[in-house]
């Protein structure tokens, strides 16, 4: 079991109702998790139900669903950016 | 070479004149400023600007030295704010400052379209009925792209 920071923002925050929440995992990749907390309560498979709309980032840096977990320490899911 | 995200306005004179201070060899300064616009006519109440703390300063630093590496700059600056912002206030600005102009118009472009798709920054609309996330658009990918 890893511990992870799992960090949530914009609708994606909304949806699952937290900021920010510590997860213990077994998950190898990004895909791993969201199917591992989307199994865990709905709120989860409402906010990842679509995830051609929802961003990953491992360690503050963005990857694709099928990066591995390593030894992270923080993964964020967020909607694709509308700054500027 | 320089970021900042801050809650807090910023004065584009001064910063302007902050960029170019003391560096003779500067011939051209760019700048976009980004505002809070209202598309509905007056049912906008303000704007609140969302962004993922110690990410966001990361990934604008790397947009700035991918700039700095493919154009020849003098100095940049990007200024990103975050928090409710009223119809009209200032959100963002970008100034490249180079030798020539040319460097510093792409350079700028350049900065604004990959802060656009790739700094963790989200806007959400408060209208008088109700408040709205805003969504992206497949054209600021297409403008990033253009880059590469």
């Amino acid at each position: 079991m890893m511990q992870l920071d799992v960090l949530y923002f914009a609708w994606v925050r909304e949806r699952i109702g937290v900021a920010k929440e510590q997860v213990s995992t077994d998950a190898h990749t990004v895909a791993d998790l969201v199917n591992e907390l989307s199994a865990r309560e709905e709120r989860y498979q409402v906010a990842f139900q679509d995830m051609a709309v929802v961003k990953v980032a491992v360690d503050q840096v963005l990857v694709s669903l099928d990066t591995p977990l390593g030894r992270a320490k923080e993964v964020a899911f967020f909607p694709p950016m509308t700054g500027g | 070479m320089s970021v900042s995200v801050q809650s807090e306005d910023f004065d584009l004179g001064a910063e302007v004149t902050a960029l170019t201070d003391g560096n003779g060899n500067i011939g051209a300064v760019v700048t976009f400023v980004g505002l809070v616009r209202d598309k509905t006519g007056g049912a906008l109440l303000s704007m609140e600007l969302e962004h993922y703390p110690g990410m966001t300063e990361q990934a604008l630093a790397e947009i700035e030295g991918a700039a700095t590496k493919r154009w020849s700059l003098s100095a940049s600056r990007i200024i990103h704010r975050y928090g409710n912002l009223k119809t009209g206030a200032q959100i963002m600005m970008v100034a490249t400052a180079s030798p020539h102009r040319k460097d510093a118009f792409e350079a700028a472009e350049f900065l604004m379209d990959y802060l656009k798709t790739d700094a963790p920054f989200w806007k959400k609309e408060h209208f008088k009925d109700g408040a709205k996330w805003v969504d992206s658009k497949a054209a600021d990918d297409a403008a990033k792209d253009r880059w590469s």
